[in-house]
């Protein structure tokens, strides 16, 4: 069924005799079921020369007979190079065409004038299927997809324009147009291509997929079409370090709906002339979004950093606890980078015993996202075999919301450690029974010598909540201890200057110092522990 | 948890079988007779991460035997008072800039002698040791550690720099015999 009537004929001869499409003439005569969109370019051209021909005597009142098509088609040809001249003239007058008949697509309506071919070659199964090929040759794995289309911003310059035509020409028939009353270039684009790609790719579209397409237009031949609105609303294309050009979408939209309509078709042929070519698409990009992996981390090495160290481009020591763990995960998910977080985390020498501490990792880019549980404990079996500086735990794929819990547990949650200290004067177990019976001790520490030179000089009070002590003989105990999140142990032992107070030395009035610091637990219940 | 301890060590030695705290993470240089006067040497602990302690040196005349301290101060003029040093910020912004000869304390021995610490190095002034003032003991009983005077931020481009004015241990050890021998001469 053809979606226009006879209150549409007016509007539709006009936008057609100057160069618009099918599809952008549904558009503005406020079409807005998708079906008609759909219908292959052709077939539409061809129902809307015979919706215009019917009844052409409404139409056009001078001419007695038509002219027969041959001589017809002449005629058109001269009307259509003197109605170019007067779209460049900028005044708007069109002399309607006396057959509406344009047989093939070597008439004037090569490229529209308002989508520039988005809504003809761009929307249909061959753009599509290219569009699909390089998707499928990206190599994402994927179940669904959201897609991001681009226009070039003189888009919104031709629609405002053909937009007030079609307003002054319904004014003349007593009828009004408001904004909303036709339907937006991006919306019916959407409603032809949406199903294309889901059928060619085998896969629905959603827009919270992480998976997204993109694909991004320009018309290098029009850019300057939107240059006249800076001189009117400069206000509105301020430079901002981002961006390469001013003329953005949002630039220009916003400066559309300010100018006055004297003013546009003062600057702007209404309706738009036609270009010569269409848009070119400037890239087609495929990206998915980042996904998490979490787990628990042992470190049984004492020459181990965290991350990795490299001074003037020379790396100090070989590997870290986060090369060990994600490298495994960067090749299996295939992802371009990963970003390593840890709920806190231990020095070069100090051990992580117990159930471990918690870890997420956020993979960039991944390729891959579909993974069996079986597959995530195979990956983690991997990880366990490849290294025994570090073991990993309780692997598994979590939300973005991770690394809120991760960072939670740093600050907020008690550690326990293990720490073998020395001291200068010989000691009896009665010397060090006293420590056991003091709890949530309150300690004042200055930012450590060691971490000055890249944290704030501030003093941080911390709590140690309780501690264990186990004689080992006369300058060597070990000492167990729960303490609040922050704390740091070292210090609190040999007193970093006096610079930690109280600290053992001074509780036990002696010199002591850490010979070895284990973490014996890092009392945060996240990730959920999954059974081995 | 009876574990046993990993490395082997020394079960009743008095020094423990891995290096001190200082002898860690620091290196130690020295200043002998700052500002021309004798026997006031200063010893700057530089860390790895190139921070300095600036401590009086066991050769300092204050920590000879029979000195007692009365007082310290920290201001050292009528418009400078180290106490006043406020730092803020991962660039530690708003610090006293120091050079190689500025004034940190004044300290006041019970015998009228009156002894000025200096910096020995360039840089900021992060901290001075507050535990002195209220107990100026520390400094005589354990001048290597609790005892310190202050702590300076080098330039990050002048870490290694700094140091081309002071004395190596060694280089120390070896004025030390000097003086000793001096000393011995004349007496």
């Amino acid at each position: 069924m053809f979606p226009l009537t006879v209150e549409n004929k007016h509007v539709a001869q006009l936008l057609l005799s100057t160069g618009t499409c099918p599809r952008c003439i549904f558009r503005f005569c406020g079409v807005d079921f998708h079906a008609p969109y759909k219908l292959p370019y052709e077939e539409l051209l061809n129902e809307l020369q015979k919706f215009l021909e019917t009844e052409k005597d409404e139409l056009v009142s001078e001419v007695p007979n038509p002219p027969p098509k041959k001589i017809r088609l002449q005629e058109l040809e001269d009307g259509i190079d003197g109605m170019d001249n007067l779209s460049q003239n900028g005044e708007g007058k069109v002399s309607i065409i006396e057959d509406g008949s344009i047989a093939s697509k070597n008439s004037n309506l090569n490229v529209c004038n308002v989508c520039l071919g988005i809504l003809q070659d761009f929307c249909e199964k061959e753009f599509i299927k290219k569009v699909c090929q390089k998707v499928e040759a990206s190599g994402f794995e994927f179940t669904n997809l959201v897609l991001s289309i681009s226009f070039p911003p003189q888009l919104s310059v031709r629609e405002h324009a053909a937009w007030l035509l079609v307003k002054q020409e319904m004014g003349k028939q007593s009828l009004s147009l408001g904004r909303n009353d036709t339907v937006q270039l991006k919306e019916a684009y959407k409603w032809i291509t949406h199903p294309l790609f889901s059928e060619e790719l085998g896969v629905p579209i959603d827009g919270k997929s992480l998976f997204e397409v993109s694909v991004v237009f320009a018309h290098p031949e029009t850019v300057e079409d939107c240059h006249f609105l800076r001189a009117i609303c400069p206000d509105c294309f301020k430079p901002a370090k981002n961006k390469q050009s001013v003329f953005t979408r949002m630039a220009v939209m916003k400066a559309l709906n300010k100018i006055k309509e004297e003013d546009f078709r003062k600057q702007f042929p209404c309706p738009p002339n036609s270009p010569k070519a269409v848009c070119s698409v400037v890239e087609i990009e495929c990206a998915h979004g980042a996904v998490f992996v979490a787990g628990r981390y042992n470190k049984y090495s004492r020459n181990l950093p965290q991350t990795p160290w490299i001074i003037d481009g020379e790396r100090k020591l070989d590997s870290s606890v986060e090369e060990l763990i994600s490298d495994h995960l960067l090749t299996v998910f295939k992802a371009d980078s990963f970003n390593f977080s840890s709920s806190g985390r231990e020095d070069v020498d100090v051990r992580t015993l117990g159930n471990g501490r918690p870890f997420a990792i956020e993979l960039v880019n991944p390729h891959r996202v579909h993974f069996t549980s079986q597959e995530i404990k195979e990956l983690q079996q991997k990880i366990n075999n490849s290294s025994n500086k570090i073991q990993v735990r309780d692997l598994q794929l979590v939300t973005r919301e991770a690394i809120g819990h991760m960072k939670e547990g740093e600050e907020e949650k008690t550690k326990t450690y293990s720490a073998l200290i020395w001291t200068n004067k010989a000691i009896q177990r009665k010397d060090i029974e006293f420590l056991d019976d003091i709890k949530d001790l309150k300690i004042d520490q200055k930012t450590p010598l060691r971490v000055l030179h890249r944290r704030p000089l501030a003093v941080r009070t911390r709590i140690i909540h309780s501690m264990e002590t186990h004689y080992v003989d006369e300058h060597h105990f070990r000492l167990s201890l729960k303490t609040q999140a922050g704390t740091y142990i070292k210090e609190f032992v040999h007193g970093d200057f006096g610079r930690t107070k109280p600290n053992i030395c001074s509780l036990m009035d002696v010199t002591a110092d850490i010979l070895e610091l284990d973490v014996e637990s890092v009392d945060v219940d996240w990730p959920p522990a999954l059974d081995d | 948890m009876a574990n046993e301890p990993e490395t082997p060590v020394a079960a009743s030695a008095a020094e423990p079988a891995v290096p001190s705290l200082v002898d860690r993470y620091f290196t130690r240089w020295y200043k002998a007779d700052v500002k021309g006067k004798l026997c006031q040497d200063h010893c700057i602990l530089q860390h790895s991460n190139r921070i300095c302690v600036t401590l009086l040196s066991g050769s300092h005349v204050v920590l000879q035997s029979g000195k007692a301290i009365k007082s310290i101060s920290y201001q050292i003029s009528t418009n400078c008072s180290r106490l006043q040093n406020k730092v803020s910020g991962k660039f530690k912004r708003g610090a006293q800039f120091l050079t190689e000869l500025a004034p940190l304390c004044k300290i006041y021995c019970s015998d009228g002698e009156e002894y000025t610490i200096s910096s020995c190095v360039r840089g900021r002034l992060m901290e001075v040791n507050e535990n002195i003032l209220h107990k100026p003991s520390i400094l005589q009983e354990k001048p290597s550690t609790e005892g310190y005077i202050a702590v300076v931020l080098p330039k990050f481009e002048e870490s290694k720099s700094i140091t081309e004015g002071l004395l190596t241990q060694k280089q120390y050890e070896e004025v030390m015999v000097q003086r000793i021998n001096a000393t011995t001469a004349t007496s």
